[in-house]
């Protein structure tokens, strides 16, 4: 009896679903709009930054340099200030991010060898813009110390074996597996990862507590039906959605970046299948435990953002408070996001991911525990 | 095996804590024989619903027991919920499925099919097979209580609980309704169900009265009627508003509810109703109404049950 209970349960949910004019169109819009629009507005690339520069030396190198940064195309000079004060009050207002201040006898101290210092002040409001356009400004200044130094070199060759060069070790990076830092390419697998999240977590806590809500689960808790029965009627159709937006997804990742997973895809699939059994295990404890399909929606809502915002989709996780990282050990989202980067930009194999496969099963598990105890056919 | 398909004894369930509790069902006892129609009547919030679900193993009492068919609803709850159909207050099918797919899943839910009940369905799924591709969602309220009454007997149940079928359906088929419980009661299963309606409730063949968690009475519609103790005169005249008012200053007036057109005079007792109604037009006529109508009148159930919310209510005594 139970095989035929279960089948005609899921019967019931795929037709449910699939009358359900905004279904269809969820699986496979929200995966395209979420890979199409969020990988450009989450970039991280820099342009046109507005600079007030600050020039206390008018000299040909001071000159020279700004020419310099300004070719550089992530910079713009738009105003020139005579003060630092005033150079600051551009920045106050809002109409430029950084102030560039040349010091005065620069040309001088250059030509002579010795070490010569620009004074840069970056509006912080947005950190990450602040760290990234201080990163850029410094990386431009470097590069300019050390040819203006060589051409120097070159042009007096006796002198040079008398000069002291301030000598310098210079660390090259070299990105590997995602060599043009290309935010596109790095933010698929976590978009991914979050639509299964969403599948999992908002779509089946919304199900079941709509039930309770239109007191249909009145009528089955009154009926002879196994609870493992229900649940598993419930949850193989949001596994199998899962599944489906994993792969509509990865589908539209090739055809708008070209990206397609180094890593095995049945390993991409085995980690995205239990991560949803986990999340739906999530969704079902949350409608186990809320009274109304507007209260699972909140509690949900409140947890998944933690989880994402944790779980370094947007940002990474080493540049987080040492605290906080403590809190992201505890995030299902973040071995998630991780493993799916792995495999997908670095080709990781399955013995390179056990962490995050023990990490995910367990909350699986712990999730799916949760919801198992919680819901009740009677109510005390 | 005794003779009572239904048997609470001291069934209590209280709500909440401290001050903010509700004592939702308080110490009730009622026996329903088998096969019997048992109305259970009450204003809303009296606790009808809470005791269904503690009938029918959906919450577990505080206190008491209660047994169907011989099982524990505590105990052997797993054998009340094969025997056993609900039809919770709400319309609560899946309306997005259609008719035929309702019927499916909640037979397939107790391990039947819809052939092998067809026949105890057929009186009432008759009105429904014509809309049997139709989803349920669009069906009209009177089609989607039957639709829900034949889901609670797919599976053939020996008990059946309603709580409150007919509410927000027409009158047309809200008879239809209760002559097609009539049917199924014929057909040996016991049926109880509660109503807000007094007109509803001369069909069943023994009525509770519900109110505030307990249950105050219960026998015949017939025998509760006979056992009204006052002497009622229907009263009509031209200025209704003002009518209620003076009637209940009226000397010898012991309460006065609207019914419809009517006002329901109940008389202290003593005094022929006949000698009270020479009485009451002459004190009518001097306070300045007319067109006075005065007849003297059987009790309903109606007037047995104004007459008892306003005794322990309270709350209907000032209307």
């Amino acid at each position: 009896m139970g095989r035929k209970v279960l089948k005609y349960l899921l019967e019931k949910e795929f037709k449910q679903n699939l009358r359900n004019p905004i279904m269809l169109p969820l699986i496979i819009v929200l995966p395209l709009i979420q890979l199409v629009v969020l990988p450009f507005a989450a970039t991280y690339e820099i342009r046109n930054v507005e600079m007030v520069i600050v020039d206390n030396d008018h000299s040909a190198f001071s000159r020279d340099l700004e020419q310099k940064i300004a070719s550089s195309g992530y910079f713009r000079t738009r105003y020139h200030a005579p003060t630092y004060q005033e150079a600051l009050s551009y920045i106050e207002k809002g109409d430029a991010a950084v102030v560039l201040e040349i010091p005065q006898h620069f040309e001088n101290d250059l030509g002579d060898g010795r070490s010569a210092q620009v004074f840069l002040s970056v509006d912080a409001v947005d950190g990450t813009q602040a760290s990234i356009v201080e990163a850029y400004l410094n990386g431009v200044i470097q590069d300019y110390a050390a040819r203006t130094l060589r051409e120097e070199a070159l042009q007096s060759q006796v002198e040079v074996r008398n000069r002291k060069l301030p000598s310098r070790i210079q660390a090259t990076a070299q990105m590997r597996f995602n060599p043009f830092l290309d935010y596109q390419t790095y933010m698929v697998p976590g978009i991914l990862a979050m639509l299964l999240t969403l599948v999992g977590g908002i779509l089946a806590a919304l199900n079941i507590s709509g039930e309770r809500e239109l007191g249909t689960l009145e009528q089955i808790n009154v009926s002879p039906v196994r609870k493992s029965d229900y649940l598993l009627g419930k949850l193989i159709p949001f596994w199998i959605m899962g599944l489906l937006i994993t792969l509509i997804g990865l589908g539209i990742a090739w055809l708008l970046y070209g990206l397609t997973p180094r890593g095995s895809l049945p390993t991409l699939l085995l980690f995205a299948t239990i991560y949803n059994i986990g999340f739906t295990g999530f969704g079902l404890f949350l409608s186990s435990v809320s009274k109304s399909q507007q209260q699972a929606m909140f509690v949900a809502f409140f947890f998944l953002l933690i989880f994402f915002l944790m779980g370094g989709l947007f940002t990474p996780v080493s540049s987080m408070p040492h605290w906080a990282q403590y809190i992201v050990y505890l995030n299902p989202t973040w071995y998630l996001i991780d493993a799916m980067r792995l495999i997908i930009l670095k080709g990781s194999g399955f013995a390179q991911l056990l962490d995050q496969f023990y990490a995910i099963l367990s909350f699986a598990v712990f999730f799916n525990f949760l919801a198992l105890i919680t819901f009740r056919k009677t109510a005390k | 095996m005794s003779d009572y398909s239904v048997s609470a004894r001291d069934l209590s369930k209280k709500f909440g804590h401290g001050h903010h509790a509700v004592q939702a069902v308080d110490g009730v006892s009622f026996d329903v024989k088998k096969g019997e129609l048992f109305g259970l009547i009450g204003p809303d919030g009296a606790g009808k619903t809470t005791l269904f679900r503690l009938l029918t193993s959906l919450m577990i009492p505080d206190s008491g027991t209660a047994v169907v068919e011989g099982f524990d609803t505590v105990k052997d709850y797993r054998q009340i919920r094969r025997i056993i159909g609900y039809m919770p207050g709400r319309f609560s099918l899946y309306q997005d499925l259609s008719v035929e797919e309702n019927l499916k899943f909640f037979a397939t839910l107790f391990g039947s099919t819809v052939a092998k009940s067809y026949d105890s369905i057929k009186p009432i799924y008759r009105y429904l097979e014509p809309f049997k591709k139709r989803m349920a969602g669009k069906l009209s309220g009177g089609m989607k209580q039957k639709l829900a009454l034949c889901c609670a007997l797919v599976h053939a149940p020996k008990v059946l609980f309603l709580d409150e079928p007919t509410t927000g359906v027409d009158p047309v088929s809200r008879k239809e309704f209760w002559e097609m419980l009539g049917t199924l009661q014929e057909q040996g299963i016991s049926i109880v169900a509660s109503t807000p309606y007094m007109n509803e409730a001369v069909r069943c063949h023994r009525i509770a009265f519900v109110q505030n968690g307990k249950v105050s009475e219960c026998d015949t519609p017939e025998n509760i009627r006979r056992r009204f103790p006052h002497a009622i005169l229907a009263v009509k005249s031209r200025d209704t508003f003002t009518l209620l008012q003076d009637l209940r200053k009226f000397p010898g007036a012991h309460s006065c509810y609207s019914f419809g057109n009517y006002q329901h005079l109940y008389l202290h007792s003593g005094g022929g109703a006949g000698d009270a109604a020479d009485r009451l037009r002459a004190y009518l006529e001097d306070k300045g109404h007319h067109d006075i109508s005065i007849q003297p009148m059987e009790a309903s159930i109606e007037d047995c049950f104004m007459l008892r919310m306003s005794k322990e209510g309270g709350r209907y005594g000032d209307v």
